[in-house]
């Protein structure tokens, strides 16, 4: 197995993008990070995309050819696949790069993700979004994902003492975090008052407690870490790159206030890379509802099981916090365009670690952690960055 | 340029709360109240139409501008409830008022915006010197599927306009915005529109009102400083308030157009029943811009400036037959829509 390091990253605006269509947002992502890089386009070996319902919310499948024909890059015939694992899907096709590059077959792969979600209304965007659930046991009987991790959050505050105003300070710091990034959907600061205040959806969580519909994409360039030099002297290696996965239903589950999965991936990933969780300075986790965070912090091992919302009320994961989490906005305020979202947290990582993320910059950020959930945790992709 | 010579507005006097769609709906009343920026809306009762709305505000107009029906050569009726598919609301208007047989007579569709084209037709006709008069109605009781967002503002109104020459207000100047964006729509058959969503507002609403109101003034040589009044389409409280904010207007500037939030949006009804309320108010001199809004999508936009012969004027005040209201439960206001089959 070689060593594989991330040489260039892209990332579209996120947002409600009227004006720009699916393949607008491939191709801007993708330009982007081949000019980050620094590469030209004869050089890509392969392309991996992640996805999620493409097919349902734009009408268009096969994607692994469109981002080859919005490349340009038909006459090399260039193999371009499209993993989907629901809201994982840029998490596992950043996985499907990683081990291409390591495994000698290819050299220069890009990685990208992108969903185009606002071209169907918001009932049908719940009903696609509800496919990465369990259609047979749980989608059909009326569950969406706001109840399943409203769920979680009810059973976490039961056993842990797990208060609303702990899951509103998610969004508070989440927002903020977004106030600071140029690219984010929401860049406005809100009040755990705002939270608490906003329409219900599940009970316990307020539309502020969960992350948007959004647009975007975004991509990442892999090569091995030997070649790396050759393009850029602001290498990031991939130390870890684990996916795991678990029962695709949350009532199959062993646990409901943890996603084992993401224990089960961060404890391969931590030994794969040598590093404890103390060792991680900065995090991207799967906030795609506040609770879903708070689990996170925990599955990880920041801190201990139950203490997530206390640890976050404290300020462990603020921006000048001891590890800060979601400093890019995470889901919550940057957006979550489903099948883009692993990628673009490996862009926000990516950033951090090259001293380029600007006024929410992590001061000596060295190690970087992405974690990304499908569903209600059936499948979870853990990646562990590190600044050469 | 053509002037407007006389005005009525109408507004069926039945109003149903917020509060009481939400209740049958599990809305929370408080939130969708302050985020449409809107309390209650007009109801028309069980015999009421966008026919019989526009025959009160074209007999109110012909009233108090002492017009002489006979002398009306135009007709226009604006609407997105005609109650016929094949069969003009513009000719029972004119039967109504008695300015047949000698006038032309048809009815619009553009969504909220077909009044107002109806307006900008009259202000040609009168320029060219082929008519005296020109009544332009927008009107409508609008539709809304039980449930769905729209029925907390789909509402029920209208206003007459008669052009000519020499008014109570003369129309400076208008121009229009207008692209194929696909926002808001009814198809044949259906019986209630389906929408966007989030997208009737930013590429929609804001695109077209905004982009009209600035060609207008670039067109003019205006700025906001230069207008007492403006009045945009009102879809709810909300975009208003937004678009003249955007714009530069002062809120004081929109105050008095602001129907919305009393009576809901009357659809075509909705900048010119605003326009009137602005008029109601007017002084010689006072200078408005209205620009109003079509799903599909456009917007018109008109620069009127407020002559002296407004004060001999007799208004009737659409504000007072705002006040003078009845409020029926969600059983009776879907009894009156006749959704009950």
């Amino acid at each position: 197995m070689r060593e594989v390091a991330i040489i260039g990253i892209g990332m579209t605006e996120f947002g409600e993008l009227w004006n720009k269509s699916f393949r607008e947002l491939v191709a801007e992502a993708g330009i982007q990070a081949i000019l980050d890089a620094g590469i030209e386009g004869e050089e890509i070996d392969a392309m991996y995309i992640g996805g999620m319902s493409t097919g349902r919310f734009v009408g268009q499948e096969h994607v692994g050819s469109l981002a080859v024909e919005v490349a340009g890059l038909e006459d090399l015939h260039i193999p371009a696949t499209r993993v989907e694992a629901a809201c994982a899907s840029g998490g596992v096709a950043m996985h499907q790069g990683y081990l291409a590059v390591a495994s000698g077959m290819y050299d220069i792969v890009v990685v990208g993700g992108a969903e185009k979600m606002t071209d169907v209304v918001g009932r049908e965007a719940t009903h696609i979004l509800a496919s990465a659930a369990d259609r047979e046991w749980e989608a059909f009987f009326g569950v969406t994902f706001p109840g399943l991790y409203a769920l979680m959050a009810r059973y976490h505050m039961h056993k842990y003492g797990t208060t609303q105003e702990q899951l509103a300070m998610v969004a508070v710091k989440n927002h903020y975090n977004g106030s600071l990034n140029p690219k984010a959907q929401f860049k406005r600061k809100i009040t755990v008052e705002d939270v608490l205040k906003s329409p219900l959806v599940a009970e316990p969580l307020h539309l502020l407690d969960c992350s948007p519909i959004t647009d975007g994409a975004a991509a990442a360039i892999l090569a091995p870490l030997d070649l790396a030099k050759k393009y850029t002297d602001k290498i990031v290696k991939i130390k870890a790159s684990v996916q795991a996965c678990d029962t695709l239903s949350l009532h199959s589950r062993k646990r409901f206030d943890s996603l084992p999965a993401a224990v089960h991936a961060a404890k391969k990933a931590y030994e794969m890379a040598g590093i404890k969780p103390k060792d991680v300075d900065v995090a991207e986790v799967h906030d795609c509802f506040t609770i879903a965070e708070i689990i996170a912090i925990e599955d990880l091992g920041f801190v201990e099981k139950g203490q997530g919302g206390k640890a976050t009320e404290e300020g462990l994961t603020s921006l000048d916090g001891e590890i800060p989490v979601n400093t890019s906005g995470g889901l919550k305020a940057k957006g979550h365009p489903v099948g883009a979202t692993g990628v673009a947290q490996i862009n926000e990582l990516v950033l951090q670690l090259r001293g380029e993320a600007g006024k929410r910059q992590v001061k000596d950020a060295e190690i970087g952690l992405a974690h990304n959930v499908g569903g209600s945790g059936g499948t979870c992709v853990v990646h562990i960055l590190e600044a050469v | 340029m053509a002037s407007i010579v006389a005005y009525g507005a109408y507004v069926p006097k039945y109003r149903i709360k917020v509060e009481e769609i939400a209740r049958i709906w599990g809305g929370q009343p408080k939130a969708i109240s302050s985020g449409l920026f809107v309390f209650e809306k007009s109801v028309p009762s069980i015999d009421e139409d966008t026919a019989t709305i526009s025959v009160e505000a074209a007999r109110r107009a012909v009233k108090a501008g002492k017009i002489n029906p006979k002398e009306i050569g135009a007709i226009y009726v604006g609407s997105e409830s005609h109650p016929y598919a094949v069969k003009p609301t513009a000719t029972i208007v004119a039967e109504a008022i008695g300015a047949t047989p000698e006038l032309t007579a048809a009815d619009y569709e553009f969504a909220c915006k077909a009044g107002t084209a109806g307006m900008q037709n009259c202000i040609a006709l009168v320029d060219a010197n082929m008519i005296k008069y020109g009544m332009a109605i927008g009107a409508d009781v609008a539709q809304a599927a039980p449930g769905d967002a729209l029925e907390y503002t789909a509402a029920a109104g209208g206003a007459a306009f008669i052009i000519g020459k020499d008014g109570i207000a003369k129309i400076n100047d208008t121009v229009s915005y207008t692209t194929d964006t696909p926002d808001f729509w009814r198809r044949e058959g259906q019986p209630y529109p389906g929408h966007g969503e989030r997208f009737t507002g930013e590429p929609a609403y804001f695109r077209h009102v905004i982009n009209a109101a600035k060609m207008l003034m670039e067109k003019v040589g205006t700025t906001p400083s230069d207008y007492n009044y403006a009045v945009f389409h009102q879809p709810n409280g909300k975009f208003p308030l937004r678009a003249a904010k955007i714009l530069g207007f002062e809120k004081e500037k929109i105050e008095a157009g602001l129907l919305c939030p009393y009576i809901g949006n009357t659809y075509s009804g909705s900048s010119m029943v605003g326009l009137t309320a602005v008029l109601d108010v007017a002084k010689p001199g006072d200078r408005i811009l209205v620009v109003s809004y079509g799903s599909g999508a456009g917007s018109d936009a008109f620069d009127i400036e407020v002559t002296d012969k407004i004060e001999e004027y007799e208004r009737q005040g659409i504000k007072q037959m705002i006040e003078n209201k009845e409020y029926v439960d969600y059983a009776t206001y879907m009894k009156f829509r006749r959704e009950f089959k």
